[in-house]
């Protein structure tokens, strides 16, 4: 049998440009999640320590080469563009999450502001900054937010709501484009 | 009349807009109010109940009479205020509440009926007959009363909502606004500036105050040029602050494209959601009216609007104007007026002891008595002393006092204080945490008092904020005193209104006092004072003392009515912005959904999922010629459907067998590795939560399926009983159902498909899982049915998932087999007496599904114990059977079913139909339902009555799997 064609959430889908913003699909590569088992902070630290990686606090990414570290939840993070170190079963839970998300980028100057259209949070470079992520909705879904530069955010979504997501994303995009255009 | 000269509209920019049809001009900058004004339109209103002539009274968003509708292309908007809408090319506006036209209104009747029609005419008069109320009279009221109306269409504007944040709120950016905000953001704080109108200043552009000697509108430029530079800053304009809630939470408004011709992709309103560390309220203050007879005529306003039409407009609103006051403020409009050439025929000021020094008639310890002119102002009549002046004049600027605007810190129950010296209310201090209020919206009335004010609340604000404050010298301003004697009412012939916008008068607030509605919420409910659009801003002060003195008590005993959110209206459409039509509520969409579009399947909802209900064939005029097309395919070839809605939940951990047997009612901790098995979930109350199949992968680890319906919810219930009950067990478990794409694969031909396409085959049991490759994908594979046939689940990850159906139906339909949607997949698991939520729909238990075995006498498990409450067992229970009928006649879900003989109504129920189908392969209908101890009696013919559908028939109740009741072809 031939082999099977993968296809990513919005496969083809061309980047939208609207103003200063670009909102495009990413393909975060390997997603793994490791779920800590109760006590077992200090046996986590010393796996990670072999690939040069802690684990991140709450609401914070952890990043080596290409290998990310992302806080998702209450000891648990997701390892992006790597395979997971070996972790023992009694430490950690290793579940592999990388068909489970639609990764999209939003960049550019501004782009919090179309961001804050969706997401309750203060999302100012000056309250979240580089390194930093948070489990929030955008509008009616749960999301991964995480701060990459300055002017751009790396987004997680449920992967069959990437049209929605996508949808809301580009609405916040143009209407702040119209408001760009107004003021002129 | 437009002045020359004045005002702050731009003259290089004239536009044309339309007010019930007629063509007019005006400039940027006005608003619908002004340029009407300038226009000389008067009339711009019938009232609420009356239907009497009204004009503008405000020049704000507080305005009771002037409310009109706006008309787009794809919106009607009805009580827009014409006082804040801003005029632009082509705008169309609309008087409202008449007819056939503003000028010669029908209903004006009710003003000459208007003694039948006093407060709570309708409570004493619709009473009887009592029948006559719901058919009759409201209707009738209904249709005579109410202001603007809506197209009857759905609103298709584009509205936006939005989130901000910032360490300080300044609510209005007069004097006290600007100060702070200067303060504030000089000293390096975030701040946000929200101004209602379009152009900051407040009172020091209406009033043209004298600020640091520069004229007050280029004194505002200067601080809005150096507010603009600096990057700690956010200038909010059009942007009314509407709510203040927890947590330094505050509601917004902001006007986006509403001043603008409709444009594409601009919103109409933003309702922002602003988070302050701190706020200063610094929202000014309301000019109050007096009640003097016949005080609602076109051409009477309040004094200190028209000093705001004059400076920030450029209009004067008559030709030959007076004045009524209790207090200074009317004397710098007079002045100002008469310095612009029009001429003023008098002030009539109530104080005894009234300063005389303007240069024109001062009629001092005067009163107006009464009014003249039908749809304008013609003629006032004033009595001094024992003296009656009558006095020819087209306007009537009046002066009541000022009311601070206090109602945002009354939104979480903060009472304002009564203050003697200003006779007004002020706001309590830390009425809403974290705000404070400065400047006139605090009671400090000068422009002077109110820029120290608005530093000192700043200085505040920073040091709550831990930010050193950088304060800079006051520039000189006005400081005078506030001197006014409160003056509420004038006696004398004639109705005197409070409350424009609702048509009440003293006699209404009087009447309720006699009636003993004396209490201020009741007098707020008989009277309807308050109640308008406006929400009582002109009135509601005025109206407490009215009150006060018809009980004999004083201000603060009467106390005042809760201010509540919104301070202004809001519209529907912003609040809910997003979310008309399909933005309700995320879409998910399969990696099938593409493929099963291109067959042409409709797709129906599953949850927030889309699923296809059946894939049609060419010649196939019916979903069910498609449907029983597809149930044959299935029971005599192989069937694909798309069943990656389930939801997947991977559990590992040493304890996850242990958490396994507490979450579900039977054992998994004794399934052995490569096995899978049903399980039935109960909620703490006993009833059945859902079921699913649960796979062993590992020692350690397990794959638990749940119903599409209750994937969110089992995963909740899974954390709450994680976290409260075996917060220290090992045992973690995390979302999968997105990561894997998974299809049935069901049928007599199923195992030969299945075997076509992994690289090593299969050979499974019935219940037996395995890790297998798919076209070079390591995927997983169940056999499990949900059909009664020999059946299969192939799962890939998801990337895969579109290859792989597609590759899968193309190779079924190769062997005689082919896709099958929904109501295929209905018919199959009804077949095979399985049940779906329409069955555990929350009120039935696992004994009333037959599966009260299930729950494990070896182990504890989540609603065990609840389960055996009395009345969960037992004859008396409405249980699980199968019905079924001959003929063509359909059984129908949603059914009752009554013994035979028993009349049919609700006490004498037997039970109720969940599901039901047209069995294509028994030649029959079938169904599934619940009936009173329904297991003792299979055989039994009951009667089956659907009124909704008209459905009466007799049908036999039976055991609920009707196909391969041994299950010998899904062991197969």
């Amino acid at each position: 049998m031939p082999e099977l064609i993968a296809k990513a959430a919005l496969a083809g889908r061309l980047a939208l440009t609207r103003g200063s913003l670009r909102l495009s699909e990413i393909a975060a590569g390997q997603i793994t999640s490791i779920a800590l088992f109760p006590g077992q902070h200090k046996a986590i630290t010393k796996v990670l320590k072999s690939v040069g990686l802690t684990f991140p606090a709450p609401n914070q990414v952890v990043e080596k080469d290409a290998a990310r570290l992302v806080w998702t939840g209450r000891d648990q993070v997701f390892l992006f563009g790597t395979t997971p170190p070996e972790i023992p079963h009694t430490v950690g839970a290793t579940t592999d999450q990388t068909d489970a998300w639609a990764g999209l980028s939003l960049e550019g100057p501004g782009a919090e502001d179309a961001l804050m259209r969706l997401v309750p949070l203060d999302l100012r470079f000056a309250q979240f900054g580089l390194g930093q992520v948070r489990r929030a909705p955008i509008y009616h879904m749960q999301a991964i937010v995480i701060r990459v530069t300055q002017n751009r955010f790396d987004l997680l979504v449920f992967r069959s709501m990437a049209r929605t997501a996508w949808h809301d994303i580009e609405t916040a995009m143009t209407t702040i484009e119209a408001r760009a255009v107004r003021s002129k | 009349m437009r002045i020359d000269g004045k005002g702050l509209i731009d003259r290089t920019k004239p536009v044309k807009f339309q007010f019930d049809g007629r063509s007019y001009g005006g400039y940027r900058g006005d608003t619908l109010a002004s340029a009407l004004l300038a226009n000389d339109v008067t009339l711009v209103g019938r009232s609420f109940k009356y239907h009497r002539p009204r004009g503008v009274l405000t020049a704000g968003s507080e305005e009771p009479n002037a409310l009109v509708e706006i008309i787009g292309a794809k919106n009607q908007t009805p009580n827009v205020r014409a006082t804040v809408q801003e005029v632009f090319e082509g705008l169309k506006a609309r008087s409202q509440n008449r007819w056939p036209t503003l000028k010669y209104d029908v209903m004006a009747i009710n003003d000459v009926l208007s003694p039948f029609f006093s407060a709570g005419f309708y409570y004493k008069t619709f009473m009887w007959p009592r029948a006559f109320w719901e058919g009759l009279y409201e209707p009738l009221i209904r249709r005579a009363a109410g202001l603007g109306s809506l197209s009857g269409r759905h609103d298709e504007g584009l509205y936006e909502k939005a989130y901000a944040f910032c360490d300080l709120l300044v609510i209005g950016s007069g004097p006290a606004g600007l100060m702070a905000a200067l303060t504030a953001a000089r000293s390096g704080a975030d701040v946000i500036l929200a101004e209602e109108e379009a152009r900051l200043g407040g009172r020091i552009v209406a009033d043209d105050a004298v600020i640091g000697g520069m004229a007050g509108a280029a004194w505002v430029d200067t601080a809005k040029a150096e507010l603009d530079a600096m990057p700690n800053v956010r200038i909010m304009t059009r942007t009314t602050i509407v709510g203040a809630y927890d947590h330094g939470t505050y509601g917004a408004l902001e006007r986006v494209g509403l001043h603008l011709p409709a444009r594409a992709n601009l919103p109409r309103e933003c309702f922002w959601r602003i988070v302050a560390s701190r706020a200063i309220l610094a929202a000014g203050a309301l000019e109050r009216s007096i009640a003097f007879p016949m005080n609602d005529r076109p051409g009477i306003m309040m004094a200190g609007a028209m000093r705001s039409y004059l400076n920030r407009f450029g209009v004067t609103t008559g030709k030959r104007v007076t004045f009524f006051a209790n207090n200074d403020s009317a004397r710098a409009a007079a002045r100002q007026l008469m310095k612009a050439g029009v001429s003023v025929a008098a002030i009539i000021d109530s104080r005894p002891d009234a300063p005389l020094e303007e240069d024109c008639i001062v009629h001092a310890g005067s009163q107006v008595v009464d009014t003249r002119g039908r749809h304008a102002l013609r003629q006032i009549t004033v009595r001094k002393g024992s003296e009656v002046i009558e006095i020819e004049t087209d306007t009537l600027g009046v002066s009541g006092g000022w009311n601070p605007s206090l109602h945002l810190t009354c939104h979480m129950n903060g009472r304002p204080i009564w203050s003697e010296d200003l006779a007004a209310f002020v706001p309590s201090a830390g009425a809403i945490p974290g705000m404070v209020a400065a400047g006139a919206a605090n009671g400090t009335y000068s422009t002077h008092g109110c820029l120290a004010a608005g530093q000192v609340a700043a200085v505040e604000a920073l040091a709550a904020l831990d930010i050193r404050a950088t304060t800079q010298p006051l520039p000189d301003a006005e400081d005078a005193p506030y001197r006014h004697a409160p003056l509420w009412t004038v006696a004398g012939k004639g109705r005197a209104w409070l409350d424009l916008g609702n048509d009440v008068t003293t006699k209404d607030i009087a009447l309720s006092a006699q009636e003993n509605f004396s209490s201020v919420e009741h007098m707020k409910r008989y009277t309807t004072q308050g109640m308008a659009p406006d929400q009582g801003k002109s009135s509601n002060v005025a109206a407490l003392a009215v009150l006060a003195d018809a009980t004999g008590r004083s201000i603060p005993e009467t106390g005042t009515t809760t201010y509540r959110p919104p301070f202004v209206p809001v519209s529907i459409a912003a609040l809910g912005a997003g979310g008309r039509g399909m933005g309700f509520a995320p879409q998910r969409f399969l990696t099938s959904d593409q493929a099963s579009r291109d067959r042409g399947a409709p797709m129906i909802e599953a949850g927030l999922w889309y699923r296809p209900s059946y894939f049609p064939k060419p010649g196939e005029t019916t979903w069910r010629e498609s449907c029983d097309r597809e149930v044959r395919m299935v029971r005599q070839a192989v069937g694909i459907a798309d069943v990656s809605t389930l939801g997947k939940i991977d559990i590992q951990g040493v304890d996850a067998a242990r958490f396994l047997d507490f979450v579900y009612a039977n054992t998994f901790s004794t399934l052995p590795v490569g096995k899978v098995r049903y399980g039935l979930m109960l909620r703490e109350d006993g009833f059945v939560l859902d079921d699913g199949t649960t796979a062993r992968l590992g020692e350690n680890h397990y794959l638990m399926t749940t119903t599409t319906a209750a994937a969110g919810l089992v995963m909740r219930h899974l954390d709450f009983v994680h976290q409260a009950f075996c917060a220290d067990w090992q045992v973690r478990f995390i979302s999968v159902t997105e990561g894997w794409a998974q299809f049935a694969v069901a049928g007599p031909q199923a195992r030969s498909l299945v075997n076509s396409f992994l690289e090593v085959p299969a050979d499974l049991p019935f219940m037996g899982t395995s890790p297998v490759r798919v076209g070079g994908v390591e995927g997983r594979l169940f056999r499990i049915s949900f059909s009664g046939e020999e059946g299969y689940e192939i799962a890939v990850p998801t990337r895969f998932g579109e290859a792989l159906f597609r590759d899968l139906v193309a190779r079924a339909e190769t062997m005689g087999g082919g896709p099958y949607g929904m109501e295929a997949l209905n018919v199959l698991r009804i077949e095979k007496g399985l049940i779906t939520h329409a069955e555990i729909h929350g009120r039935v238990t696992a004994f009333d599904i037959g599966m009260d075995k299930m729950i494990s006498a070896k182990k504890d498990c989540i609603g065990k114990a609840s389960a055996t409450r009395p009345g969960l067992l037992g004859a008396e229970r409405e249980q699980m059977v199968g019905l079924k009928v001959g003929g063509e006649i359909g059984l129908v879900a949603g059914a009752y079913l009554f013994a035979h003989g028993d009349a049919v109504k609700r006490e004498t129920s037997q039970g109720y139909v969940t599901s039901a189908c047209w069995s294509p392969v028994m030649g029959q209908w079938l169904g599934l339902g619940f009936v009173k101890n329904g297991r003792a009696r299979f055989g039994e013919k009951m009667r089956l009555v659907d009124h909704m559908r008209d459905v009466d028939l007799v049908v036999e109740i039976c055991d609920p799997v009707f196909h391969d009741p041994t299950g010998g072809k899904l062991r197969a």
